[in-house]
């Protein structure tokens, strides 16, 4: 049996109020690519956290290479080869690329002048051995998501790291980049350098890692030979009880139209979209990344100023409106990016939920804490939140249950429409399978829904009509059986012409 | 259990050594904690503190407010020169529009058009400066009527306790409420901790922004009618410096420049803080120029703190 990189022992931490990890060990060996899952809390972002030097245990020890070592900052990490690909990437978008490969530890010479020539060369043949298609003087924010999380895996080569931790690195991604990933990492691999994989997409699990270890509430549950174990079991372990149906569409009962768009322009984003959806219907808004969604529905919520295009609310034709009337109206826009635009991450979560809806939840101006308190209970206990109570900052939670405070934030009010874009992205699969419950049961109760999905099941899983959106434009609609695999993709990719049915 | 005690230290640091100073003055000058020194301080602060309250309304909402200063010389030669030509009660009157308009000027520019709140109140500070010498003429102006109920202000009392004490306090005790359970002061805290999420909330970042250099107009022709009560008069510089004084207070309660946090409790436990200290060194017979040497250290001290919280936070 090889030796392994990296072993801890009994590491254990406490944050004020929340056990994060108790008496965890486990193991990479080199050319491994080891699974790491749990549900959203369970401890897996603090655990790789420590591994990176951004956290110090309260207890237990890290082996890393036959050496007990202490990873004092994220800085020690990396000259030690250990490299964390962060949940929420972590560049400067004004930097360079080359810059940002060499973030806080650029080469210098004896005089302290950065050596540009250098680092540039190494960067680029970083780039180079990684196969990506842009070069080393890019400025990293005009970059896509999916080029970012290569820069920051170039930083590995460049490195020449040992150790690679990837913390949900394919929330954002389209299919084809994923795949880009899944070559990266099998070239990583092909080095010897040991890979910690964390996602709670069962599919990535399964097909590209070698063990998984899982953890719940802060332990570790097991470790298992990916080959010998099923998903079944991995989420038996993960939830401690078995998950019936995966998906759970609502029943087609459907009222009258909701919410009617009509050529609706944005300039250079939206191209004169057309949709409608009635009360009771689960309308999905299938595409690529870049395809125009957010840009649409934020429209439709007032974000975005649109240059064209009418309204029609339950009937009633009416300007555009701003967010405001927006939400007044019973609009709800459950926004794809949780940290910039669902949260603020200082106050707790409860003011977080009701924010939306100050007017409700006061009296002459005065808020009224009790009625306030009261919901957050309720939506903690119904989400299954995990958090240490009312006014924790909800920038300490773990990324899926701020997730949570967001749907939590937009379901109080009892919305007439609500816009869920993204709303599954890194959250757990027991609380998936409750998030997709829940927009049956909206639907059920008479709501219309609209949901922005990049992950072809979950589109498929819980949609009555599906619209597909590229360029900018819809570029067809689906009831029924043609709602395949085959057909959204064709849609998505043939460019608007080459479809006989436009949207309706 | 050493943790917790580190986590103590840097939450109440500032108050742990605070405290050690007022025993260590106490101790070497018999005067300083007696009842009247005290009130002293307090009134001594009131004006001050009465421009602070607002001023943390802005800081909290993410901005910042650096005209506060020339804006109570203009506002304390308004009341005094209108106080000489209308009599007290028309004169308060048109102060207070006078400081929400002024206000409201800064809101526009910064909530509205969106500007650099920096840059958009300095500019403010120097046009007030000139505004101010444009309305005086460029001389000092005083109460006529040294009778008048406008004394009260500043030199009245109420059971003992100053005016001015009273006055700053009550304003603290409705602006804490307005800041901590109203609607408006929560929205306050959303846009100066995430202007988009407010803003994805259908909160009016603009609106809000605008109310709160108002509510700074305001405190601030509050603090120039104490003022110039007081005084029975004004200078054209009486508010020189003010504005870093302000703002000292400010972040040595522990609001962060950052926004989206802090308190009124907070404000006036910092303003109080400084008035003691300068008034400790004093009493201990250090010279003048002293205090501004040690208000220096302290704000470094308490922005360090603030700083080292929030990396805290976010890396730890
Ligand atoms: N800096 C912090 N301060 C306080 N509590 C924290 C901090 N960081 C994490 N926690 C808490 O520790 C627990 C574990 O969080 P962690 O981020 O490791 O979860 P996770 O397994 O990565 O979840 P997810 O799948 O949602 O990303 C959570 O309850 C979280 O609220
Ligand atoms: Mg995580």
């Amino acid at each position: 049996m090889t030796t392994p990189i990296l072993t801890v022992a009994g590491i254990t931490k406490t944050f004020p109020g929340v056990r994060a990890l108790s008496d965890v060990s486990f193991d990479v060996r080199p050319g491994e690519v080891h699974a790491l899952v749990g549900e959203n809390g369970a401890g897996k972002s603090t655990l790789m956290k420590v591994l990176a030097g951004l956290h110090q245990p309260d207890a237990g020890r890290i082996v890393h290479h036959g050496r007990e070592v202490a990873i004092a900052s994220p800085l020690d990490a990396r000259t030690r080869g250990i490299l964390l690909i962060h949940q929420e990437l972590s560049l400067s978008p004004e930097l360079s690329v080359a810059e940002n490969i060499y973030l806080g530890a650029w080469p210098t010479n004896r005089f302290g002048i950065l050596r540009k020539r250098a680092m540039r060369e190494a960067a680029a043949a970083a780039l180079e051995a990684l196969g990506c298609d842009f070069g080393p003087d890019v400025r990293v924010g005009t970059l896509s998501i999916a080029r970012q999380q290569m820069v920051e895996i170039a930083r590995a080569q460049a490195f020449n790291a040992n150790l690679v931790i990837f913390d949900e690195p394919t929330a954002s991604l389209t299919e084809a980049e994923r795949a880009q990933l899944f070559a990266t990492v099998a070239q990583l691999r092909s080095q010897g350098v040991g890979i910690v994989y964390i996602s709670h997409k069962m599919d990535e699990i399964f097909s590209i890692t070698d063990r998984i270890t899982v953890l719940r509430d802060g332990t570790v549950q097991g470790t298992v030979e990916t080959a010998a174990t099923d998903v079944d079991s991995i989420t038996r372990m993960m939830i401690g009880r078995d998950l019936s149906s995966y998906f759970h569409r609502a029943r087609a009962d459907f009222g009258e139209e909701t919410l009617g768009i009509e050529g609706l322009h944005v300039p250079g984003l939206v191209h004169g979209v057309d949709l409608s959806v009635r009360a009771g219907e689960v309308l999905g808004l299938y595409g690529l990344v870049g395809a125009g969604r957010s840009e649409l529905v934020e429209a439709i919520f007032g974000i975005r100023r649109a240059s064209a295009g009418r309204m029609r609310w339950r009937g009633r034709e009416i300007p555009l409106p701003t967010p405001r009337q927006a939400v007044d109206l019973g609009l709800a826009l459950v926004p794809e990016s949780r940290k910039e635009q669902g949260l603020v991450l200082g106050l707790g979560g409860r003011d977080n939920i009701t924010l939306p809806h100050l007017a409700r939840f006061s009296t002459l101006g005065v808020m009224r804490p009790g009625a306030e308190t009261r919901v957050f209970d309720r939506f903690r206990d119904e989400l299954s939140i995990k958090t240490t109570g009312p006014d924790q900052p909800v920038g300490l939670l773990s990324g899926g249950n701020q997730q949570k405070f967001v749907l939590a934030k937009w379901l109080c009010a009892e919305p007439r429409l609500v816009i869920l874009d993204e709303p599954t992205r890194g959250i757990d699969v027991g609380s998936k399978s409750a998030i997709h419950e829940l927009i049956a049961g909206l639907a059920e109760q008479g709501l219309a829904v609209i949901v922005i999905s990049s992950e072809m099941p979950e589109v498929l899983g819980v949609s009555h009509r599906i619209l597909t959106m590229a360029d900018r434009r819809i570029t067809g609609s689906f009831t029924g059986d043609e709602m395949t695999e085959e057909t959204l993709i064709g849609a998505v990719s043939a460019g608007p012409a080459a479809l006989p049915s436009a949207a309706e | 259990m050493s943790l917790h005690f580190a986590a103590l230290l840097r939450r109440h640091g500032l108050l742990v050594a605070f405290a050690l100073f007022l025993a260590l003055v106490a101790v070497q000058a018999e005067a300083f904690l007696t009842p009247s020194n005290v009130l002293d301080v307090l009134r001594q602060v009131s004006i001050i503190g009465m421009m602070a309250l607002g001023v943390t309304f802005v800081v909290v909402a993410g901005r910042l407010d650096l005209s506060v200063g020339s804006m109570l010389t203009l506002l304390t030669v308004i009341v005094v020169d209108r106080t000489n030509a209308f009599g007290p009660g028309l004169a308060i009157l048109v102060t207070l529009l006078a400081g929400l308009a002024a206000g409201a000027w800064n809101g526009l520019l910064v909530g509205v058009f969106r500007l650099n709140a920096l840059i958009v109140t300095l500019a403010m500070l120097s046009f007030l400066q000139g505004l101010t010498l444009a309305y005086s003429g460029g001389s000092n102006v005083n109460v006529a009527d040294g009778t008048t109920w406008f004394a009260a202000f500043g030199r009245g009392s109420l059971w003992g306790i100053p005016a001015p004490v009273v006055i700053f306090a009550l304003s603290a005790a409705v602006l804490a409420f307005v800041l901590k359970r109203t609607r408006f002061g929560r929205a306050i805290f959303a846009v100066g901790g995430n202007e988009t999420a407010a803003t994805y909330s259908g909160i009016d970042a603009r609106l809000v922004v605008f109310a709160a250099y108002c509510l700074s107009g305001l405190t601030t022709a509050i603090a120039a009618i104490i003022m110039g009560s007081r005084v029975m008069g004004a200078q054209n510089t009486i508010g020189q410096g003010y504005e870093l004084t302000v703002l000292a207070g400010v972040i040595l309660g522990g609001t962060s420049l950052l926004g989206g946090s802090g308190s009124i409790g907070r404000t006036v436990l910092g303003v109080a803080m400084l008035g003691f200290i300068q008034n400790g060194l004093l009493l201990m017979g250090y010279p003048y120029y002293v205090q501004w040497l040690v208000t220096w250290g302290i704000i470094i001290l308490a922005v360090w703190i603030d700083l080292g919280a929030k990396r805290g936070r976010i890396l730890a």
